[in-house]
């Protein structure tokens, strides 16, 4: 810290981005794949059919089904059926039951009846897990997003480094060992620069009422209520009167927003109070049809005579940057391609940590590697970037195997296909440790690369749903992902076999002038 | 900087420690109290005013933890994030009583 300012950004760069490398590498992962998050948890659940939209026929079949199973619920929730999420989900809250009394069924969008599909989180588990670490409220939270916060700060100093950034952009010189991997990092920080400091930026927005509450708590004191209030609009919840009254049946009542903006689509719907004399019917807006996320932005009908109680829209600067910030991250508003683009983005930005920690390590062992022996600190870095890195990925693909494997009737199921996830994960870091680090790598990408490329094969012969099938039915949520996961298992094999082979570059191209001037400069840019 | 550990000496990962304490706890109070100060003083209304501060208090705990690691000694890291910190805090404190 003492030698100039650049030095000093180098350096945090180098030191942050080692302590919250491995995590972050495993937010990025889980998140990108958060992207594709409902298409996940349709071949998550290939019991669940895919049938043509209509949205007003599944608002009836959804209100005739409540009205039968859950007459005295004090609300219901509805979830319309959309091109990449097929089903139609009706929850309600068991009366008498508390907060935790929830109660959520799947149904055939086109007969009504409920769906006997295998327990499982499906892509929800990567979505949660990328901000909420499996770890206990709230402490996910704040971990994940200081990791955000160390991203947007390894951003940053990496920008203060990087000194040629445009002349060196374009420099790319493979085969070069060490130079080459700074080059990589160097080259997919800055093309993808944008959206790494979107991302990372939007993840501090998304929590900031939880992070730093300090604001509120001095313009609101203790009612934080009235914060929220403010912001979306206090909640019209209202009493029910105990009188008995029919309710209008629920695709009137969706003429009447079809009305009022032609063409939306909608997310929630809420029932207050269904079968009562003071029944509201709440629409919300789908997240999609707009890129700034609204909570608190629809539609309220009164539920037995029709009436519009009230519409909001909140439109004041602060709140659509924020929302905006929202929008961009979640990205549920991205047509198809840019929703590739916002996958690939996310692998761009796994990369750059990926990359990160591997030049670390790099760097570290050239030291060492005239004397054959490396420090024990060394080969705890390289223990946690195999595991971290590779091991991930098998645990990844873990869960994908046992949502097919466990038996359909399984006790706790969806339970156990996050178990599988983390076991393997966990016997990474124990192979990691037992053999030498390359042969590690070689070893788990292999693994990875089988388990990943045979997924398709898998899914071909446990269920009816394979590539022959979904291609044919035009599925292309189900045939998505199995075609991303075999892709991904060549991309794996391609990865394995380089580590396999000894490292030849380092060693027979650069003689040992060349070799010490290139290592002297990777010197004065990474450190 | 030197990567190898063990050649160190204590006062020098002391200092280490100091400035990641700095930039940690110091820069969040920086970044709380310019939070509130931004809620307190912007002229628009009170959820928004809030709003904007707590987006740009991010803004403000990036820089301190560059200063942190930026300044000469662990000392002058300290000295940059709570002076600011007590600045801010005086007029949040003298924006608040005028409020209420």
């Amino acid at each position: 810290m003492k030698e100039g300012f650049r030095q000093a950004m180098a350096w945090l760069h180098t030191w942050t981005g080692l302590i919250f490398g491995w995590l972050l590498f495993a937010i990025f992962l889980t998140g990108t794949l958060s992207y594709f998050k409902e298409e996940i948890t349709h071949w998550a659940q290939p019991e669940v059919p895919t049938r043509a939209l209509d949205p007003a026929a599944s608002l009836a079949l959804a209100q005739t089904y409540l009205q039968e199973h859950a007459p005295n619920a004090g609300s219901w929730f509805i979830r319309l059926p959309e091109a990449r999420e097929p089903a139609l989900s009706v929850g309600w809250r068991a009366e008498g039951a508390g907060r935790r009394g929830f109660i959520d069924k799947t149904l055939d969008p086109a007969t009504g009846e409920e769906v006997q599909a295998r327990e499982t989180r499906g892509g929800d588990f990567f979505y949660r897990f990328h901000f909420q670490l499996e770890m206990p409220h709230p402490w996910g939270r704040w971990l994940s997003t200081f990791a955000a916060f160390i991203m947007l700060l390894g951003l940053v100093t990496g920008i203060i480094t990087h000194k040629k950034i445009f002349k060196e952009f374009f420099t790319f010189r493979p085969g070069k060992g060490q130079r080459s991997w700074l080059d990589g990092h160097n080259a997919i920080g800055v093309l993808v620069l944008p959206f790494h400091l979107m991302i990372s930026y939007s993840s501090l927005v998304i929590f900031m009422s939880m992070v730093m509450p300090a604001s509120i708590i001095a313009s609101y004191g203790d009612n934080t209520r009235g914060f929220f209030n403010d912001l979306f609009g206090a909640p019209r919840e209202v009493k029910a009167t105990g009188v008995a009254a029919p309710m209008l049946p629920l695709p009137t009542l969706y003429e009447k927003v079809q009305e009022q903006a032609p063409g939306t689509r909608l997310g929630w719907i809420e029932v207050q109070n269904p079968g009562d004399q003071n029944a509201r019917v709440r629409f919300t807006r789908h997240a999609g049809d707009r890129i700034a996320h609204m909570r608190g932005g629809g539609w309220t009908y009164d539920g037995v005579n029709g009436e519009l109680q009230g519409a909001s829209t909140i439109e004041a600067t602060p709140m659509l940057i924020s929302g905006g910030m929202y929008g961009l991250h979640m990205g549920v508003f991205a047509g198809p391609w840019l929703r590739w683009l916002y996958f690939f983005f996310g692998l761009a930005g796994t990369a750059v940590i990926g990359t990160g920690l591997v030049l670390w390590l790099g760097k570290r062992q050239l030291k060492h590697a005239k004397s054959g022996s490396q420090p024990g600190e060394l080969r705890l870095v390289e223990v946690l970037n195999i595991a971290s890195m590779s091991g991930l990925l098998l645990g990844v693909a873990a869960f994908f195997w046992a949502n097919r494997l466990l038996p359909v009737g399984l006790e706790g199921r969806a339970g156990w296909e996050v178990n599988s996830f983390f076991l393997l994960w966990g016997l990474s870091v124990l192979h990691a440790m037992l053999r030498p680090g390359r042969r590690a790598w070689a070893e788990q990408l292999g693994l990875a690369a089988l388990l990943w490329g045979t997924l398709p094969l898998l899914n071909q012969l446990t269920t009816g749903h394979g590539l022959v099938h979904s291609i044919a039915a035009g599925d292309w949520a189900m045939a998505g992902v199995d075609l991303t996961a075999l892709g991904s298992g060549l991309f794996l094999a391609w990865a394995a076999m380089k580590m396999w082979r000894p490292p030849v570059v380092a060693a027979k191209r650069a003689p040992k002038a060349a070799k010490a001037a290139s290592a002297n400069l990777i010197e004065s840019e990474v450190n | 900087m030197k990567s190898k550990a063990a050649g160190l000496p204590l006062s020098y990962r002391l200092a280490v420690t100091s400035r990641c304490l700095a930039a940690v706890f110091g820069g969040y109070l920086l970044a709380s109290m310019s939070s509130v100060c931004i809620s307190l003083l912007a002229p628009i209304p009170k959820a928004e005013a809030v709003i904007s501060g707590m987006m740009l208090s991010f803004l403000f705990y990036l820089v301190a933890f560059l200063w942190c690691f930026a300044s000469r000694s662990a000392w002058q890291a300290w000295l940059g994030v709570l002076l600011p910190s007590l600045v801010l805090g005086a007029i949040n404190g003298l924006a608040y009583w005028m409020k209420s």
